[in-house]
């Protein structure tokens, strides 16, 4: 159990072995556990052909609860008890160890490559059923079932939408044989079931998702100039936004989906534009001599925010959907950049940079107040999950870059060490309709 | 003076040369991205060899100058301060002796790629680099380059001169680059 004096970090270190792959999720858990609420997420039985299950349910459940920082699994070995359905339970043996949450289930094979997954979770204290779900599966979607699970069990404990079957885009870098590549990849909000969508040999940057979750946005150099472009996710077919020739860059869906705010220089230098997609009509956003990039749609879509270096350093301001005079909204420390909205538009998360490193920060809008979540050197492109319970970011890791996320409260920190290659500019995807 | 009379010499071998067909910037148009869905291979709407905006023929006598490195032109990188597109003191002359060479090669176009260092967002990089590659285009249209020679482009911090997390490798990443065509 962790102690309330705890706040050193502990280092739970989980070796995942997928089928395809060897991941190591590393999950940090920066600050004391004070407040998160203890649950136990017990083995799942499994009865079919094989020895084991496709995919050890219990451990993607225990996995996504731990790192959204609300929840404090029950290691296994802790375990009184290993009960696989309400009947089997004795909620003393929970009781004792201080479990207030408990979730136990099964994985049954009913031929012909389908499974059925039950699952049931208890309040310890009250002895009494909170959720109880038979969800029909195959062995290839077992992993999207655990996650679905997750969503069950976090809103019904937290009140509020579980998050844990978005998924994530991000731009993987290598230089196999020495030749540069780039693959824009997305993959579960955890990292697994990566795939390419995009290939080329030419940077790629600032993956930013449609609204629906059905495109993405993002900017490619393969013209030799950094050119926006939106391609359907499915049918992976794609199209460039503008006409070849002017560079363009920084998409950002408005929350409508039918309008890009971006940042081209057609006026002479950086400055904010708003695409409006039926009509190809581009109208000017911002106009100063200074860059202006990193628009950002408020959820209301009434207002942006953007990057600015009108006032001497990298700052950020507001301004109307409609146009009209930006008003600056950071003024602690000399670099804040790359801002983006909550979901409930009371917070921005941005890049801060102080002493020489660059940390992910929050922003209370109402009052100003920054509060800085992670204190890497080198942190960049923070984006909220959508149910604004998490971000993800990329930082620099031993020796390339890696994908992490930290919950909104800073407790919780994890790292994503799934690919090769150098990752960076993740985007979490907006929840699945 | 030896310069001039080896720029001007050079200029009569532009002449000469421009005749003769077009080198183009080919290079940037035969690689390209593939955009792929659940595996299956995508097709890329463009391969875009043919959209590059195409720099002027240049000879390769013309440009043998700026492989010279007792030439000043042979220096075709400048360096910049942190999160600072303003041209320090000591790159006007290297801008200035460039402008002239192509104010005396109008047949000349060149690209001014404007780098940052990797520290802060990827995006506000860009437009650093950016304002860098503008701030060098003024410059050198100040001093007698037509801008319609200077093609201003950005790459952020995606193509660093040097690899390492410290300012040995950072100063070298702040820069714009002098893009002739080869």
């Amino acid at each position: 159990m962790f102690s309330q004096l705890l706040t050193r970090s502990l280092l739970l270190a989980v070796m995942l072995f997928a089928r395809d792959a060897t991941a190591i999720l590393t999950i940090e858990i920066t600050q004391g556990a004070e407040g998160a609420l203890p649950i136990a997420v017990v083995p799942f039985g499994w009865t079919g052909q094989t020895t084991v299950p496709p995919e050890d349910v219990a451990e993607v459940v225990t996995n996504d609860l731990a790192r959204s920082g609300r929840f404090k699994p029950l290691p296994e070995k802790d375990m009184l008890a290993r009960p696989h359905q309400g009947s089997e339970v004795r909620f003393r043996d929970w009781r004792i160890l201080g479990t207030e949450g408990l979730v136990v289930g099964q994985v049954q094979d009913r031929g012909n490559g389908n499974l059925e997954v039950q699952f049931q979770l208890f309040d310890v204290f009250r002895g009494e059923q909170l959720i109880g779900y038979s969800i029909p599966t195959t062995a290839a979607g077992l992993r999207r079932t655990a996650h679905q699970i997750s969503d069950l069990i976090y809103e019904a404990l937290t009140g509020e939408r579980g998050a844990f079957t978005t998924r994530v885009a991000y731009v993987v870098a290598s230089r196999p044989g020495g030749r540069e590549n780039y693959q824009l990849q997305i993959a579960d909000a955890d990292g697994f079931g990566a795939q390419t969508v995009l290939n080329s040999n030419r940077p790629i940057i600032s993956p930013a998702w449609s609204p629906d979750g059905n495109r993405l946005a993002y900017v490619s150099f393969e013209e030799g100039r950094p050119e926006i472009y939106v391609q359907d996710t499915l049918s992976g077919q794609r199209r460039r936004l503008l006409p070849a020739g002017a560079s363009s860059s920084a998409p950002a869906w408005s929350p409508d989906g039918t309008r890009l705010a971006l940042t081209s220089s057609r006026g002479g230098n950086p400055d904010i534009y708003v695409f409006e997609l039926a009509s190809g009509q581009l109208r000017r956003l911002t106009q100063n001599p200074a860059i202006d990039t990193e628009p950002a749609w408020a959820p209301d879509g009434r207002s942006l925010v953007f990057t600015s270096d009108r006032g001497g350093g990298p700052q950020i301001y507001r301004v109307a959907a409609g146009g009209g005079d930006p008003q600056r909204v950071t003024f602690e420390g000399r670099y804040n950049t790359r801002a983006s909205f909550s979901p409930d538009g009371k917070q921005l998360t941005l890049v801060h940079g102080e002493n020489n490193r660059y940390s992910i920060g929050l922003l209370e809008i109402s009052t100003g107040l920054l509060q800085l979540l992670t204190d890497g050197a080198l942190d960049e492109s923070p984006s909220f999950a959508p149910n604004g319970s998490m971000i993800i970011y990329a930082t620099a890791g031993h020796d390339r870059g890696v994908l992490a996320a930290v919950s909104v409260d800073g407790r919780v920190r994890q790292r994503l060490l799934l690919q090769e290659g150098d990752v960076r500019d993740p985007a979490w995807s907006p929840f699945r309709k | 003076m030896n310069n001039a009379l080896r720029i001007l010499a050079v200029v009569a071998g532009l002449v000469l040369l421009s005749a003769c067909g077009t080198m183009g910037d080919s290079k940037e148009g035969d690689e390209g991205a593939e955009g792929a869905a659940g595996g299956a291979s995508g097709s890329a709407t463009d391969q875009g060899s043919a959209q590059s905006s195409g720099m002027q023929p240049g000879g390769s006598a013309v440009l043998k100058v700026l492989d010279d490195p007792a030439n000043i032109l042979s220096n075709q990188i400048i360096y910049f301060d942190f999160d600072s597109s303003a041209v320090k003191p000591e790159s006007m002359e290297l801008l200035s002796a460039h402008a002239t060479f192509l104010a005396e090669n109008p047949g000349l176009r060149i690209r001014l790629e404007g780098h940052a260092d990797e520290r802060g967002s990827r995006e506000y990089n860009l437009g650093l680099g950016e304002r860098r590659a503008q701030s060098v285009e003024r410059i050198m249209v100040l001093n007698g380059a037509a801008a319609s020679q200077l093609e201003p482009i950005s790459f952020g911090e995606e193509r660093p001169a040097a690899l390492g997390h410290d300012e040995s490798a950072w100063w070298q990443n702040r820069r714009v680059e002098l893009i002739y065509p080869r």
